[in-house]
């Protein structure tokens, strides 16, 4: 257990690492010098001692192998250096600011995709080839081929424009979480349920079911008891390799609702070209995801003995 | 439907069957299949659409701009309606079939190809090759993919090759990582040993004997994530860092939609009607050759 646990936290920084380095190199493959966009593209006029004395400040003037190393250890130790649009704010402060809200959207779709593709899963799988399992393997083909952000739109159209329920944007308050929490539920819920409805059908053909119904234990609770709770396994996994998938949707959709979040954050920054927050961004988003698949593999470890045993 | 399966031994002489080579057995399944055959119809349109895209478009989709009809609803002129510059959105749409499928096919390609040389050295060579290779993948898989395509494209600069480049580039490791495992697996079979023992080189076993053999399952895969990069490259349009405009691609006139969502909601719909049929279509077409090409169940 405690070698898995190593092996994995290595795997962990060793994507990091790369990240950082493919990072590093496209920010520097960004066409243009920084000190030439930060001065407006050379409509404010300055001397070449004030742009070495820029270049000195950011540490441009030093060879990239040297840059590499300072930004991140400037990272390592919390500092994620200045915003050069929203000048002097440092990037530390824009992220723990929108940190929230990403969180918030993410929790929620995710508990809301749960509650409804769990259920979803284990019935159809029960009820093979019903009218239950039709439609739920309609949904999740169909969730599956919507692109998010068009669906964002028919639901602002839906409940914004015709109904007036909703607000088609921003986050004035808490009913501006309903429409994006569904559209980035309805992805999640097409995998889950596919997912849920497979693994339960794997989970009722064991011999361990078998022997539940042959002990004369009640349908309900060979199935809840002793199906799904194996069946659950897959769902875990999923749900781990399923953040990088969720935050690229959080990306997308937190542009189209006006979301002060992440996502948000990260296209505005690179629509500035404000590299200092686009680099600590990927980076600060590759953690997030290293550290969620981690989680994943613990939990995964603790809920199934033939891992947590094997060593 | 039992008449014709029932008729066709009767019809074809017995010994031939016997010699029915793997693909035309993977087609009788396939051409089993109703949903399969569904979505090979649709494609079939989709793609006829796009060839064909001057010939039906009733107007020009960049240059028919009537000032007059700016965002004017559906009707028999327009039955998409127009956009906000009073261009034909159904035209518009037709047209952006094609972008849609140069960049789903385009960018399948090119992953395709790195997926499975990746794969292949790293199953094939092992060891230290293998260890920073698989970390590469791992490393594109846990990564949210649109950040990386939208860093990618601002700093290349937007454009449908970018779109197409940076998409390609960033999809591999699925590829990579199904061709891996095949490769490992066949490395210890007797063909291979034998095709070694008789002293072919290295780059001969992998291009000769591994790779064909791993084929079958990297055309599924790859025709399952075809409508994943159309939806990719709508969103990387719909973000302004795709196809610019004024081509017309799905993702970019969605843009459009969401900018006048409050005057012209009706821009939005067609779009995304289009990308979920074509993503539909590939899914369908995807499943079907899976099961074609590998009867487990």
């Amino acid at each position: 257990m405690l070698r898995y646990i190593t092996v994995r936290l290595f795997h962990g920084a060793v994507v990091i690492l790369l990240i950082s380095i493919l990072t590093f190199v496209i920010m520097r493959m960004m066409p243009g010098d920084p000190v030439y966009l930060l001065m407006g593209e050379g409509q404010v006029r300055i001397t070449e001692e004030q742009i070495q004395a820029i270049r000195a400040r950011w540490g441009l003037d030093k060879s990239y192998p040297e840059q590499y190393l300072i930004w991140v250890g400037n990272m390592a130790t919390g500092n994620f250096g200045e915003s050069i649009i929203r000048t002097g704010v440092p990037v530390r402060e824009m992220i723990f600011e929108a940190i929230p809200v990403t969180a918030q959207l993410n929790l929620y779709s995710m508990i809301l995709a749960l509650l409804i593709s769990t259920p979803m899963g284990i019935w159809a799988a029960v009820k093979r080839n019903s009218a239950v399992d039709y439609t739920s393997s309609v949904i999740s083909v169909v969730g599956i081929a919507t692109p998010n952000f068009w669906l964002s739109l028919m639901l602002i159209i839906i409940f914004s424009l015709l109904l007036r329920w909703l607000p088609p944007f921003g986050l004035r308050s808490w009913q501006g979480f309903i429409l994006p929490v569904a559209v980035l539920a309805v992805e999640q819920l097409a995998i889950f349920t596919r997912v849920m409805r497979s693994s339960t059908i794997e989970a009722l053909k064991q011999d361990y079911v078998r022997t539940a119904t042959a002990k004369g234990l009640p349908r309900t609770t060979v199935i809840l008891r002793h199906a799904v709770r194996n069946a659950l396994l897959p769902l875990v996994t999923v749900i781990g390799f399923n953040i990088a998938f969720l935050l690229s949707g959080t990306i997308v959709i937190e542009t189209v609702f006006a979301l002060p979040g992440i996502g948000r954050l990260f296209t505005d920054a690179v629509f500035r070209l404000d590299y200092q927050v686009v680099q600590s961004l990927v980076v600060v988003l590759a953690v997030l995801v290293v550290v969620a698949n981690l989680v994943t593999d613990l939990v995964y470890a603790f809920v199934d003995p033939r891992i947590r045993l094997s060593r | 439907m039992a008449v014709t399966t029932s008729s066709a031994p009767l019809t074809a002489p017995a010994a031939a069957s016997k010699h029915r080579s793997e693909w035309q057995n993977a087609w009788r399944r396939f051409s089993a299949n109703r949903v399969a055959l569904v979505g090979l119809a649709m494609l079939t349109i989709i793609i006829l659409m796009a060839v064909f895209a001057p010939v039906i478009a009733p107007y020009d989709p960049i240059n028919d701009m009537d000032t007059a009809m700016r965002g004017c609803p559906p009707s028999s002129a327009h039955w998409f309606g127009c956009d906000h510059l009073g261009r034909d959105l159904l035209s518009r749409v037709i047209f952006g079939a094609r972008i849609a499928l140069i960049a789903g096919i385009g960018a399948t390609i090119i992953s395709v190809t790195i997926g499975v040389i990746v794969g292949a050295l790293a199953g094939f060579l092992g060891g230290w090759t293998d260890a920073i290779l698989s970390r590469i993948v791992d490393t594109l898989m846990s990564f949210p993919i649109i950040a990386l395509l939208i860093v990618l494209a601002a700093v290349l600069g937007p454009s449908l090759v970018t779109t197409v480049v940076v998409i390609g580039v960033t999809v591999w490791s699925r590829y990579a990582r199904v061709v891996r495992a095949d490769v490992m697996s066949l490395r210890e079979r007797d063909f291979i040993v034998a095709a070694y023992a008789s002293g072919v080189r290295s780059w001969r076993i992998i291009w000769r004997h591994l790779v064909p053999n791993v084929m079958g399952p990297v055309i599924v895969l790859a025709s399952l994530g075809i409508g994943s990069i159309i939806i990719l490259e709508a969103a990387l349009s719909f973000l302004g860092l795709g196809v610019r405009p004024p081509t017309p691609s799905w993702g970019a006139i969605l843009a459009d939609g969401r900018a006048y969502i409050l005057r012209y909601p009706h821009i939005s719909f067609f779009p995304g009607v289009m990308i979920v049929l074509t993503v539909l279509a590939f899914n369908f077409v995807g499943d079907g050759l899976r099961d074609a090409l590998d009867p487990k169940e």
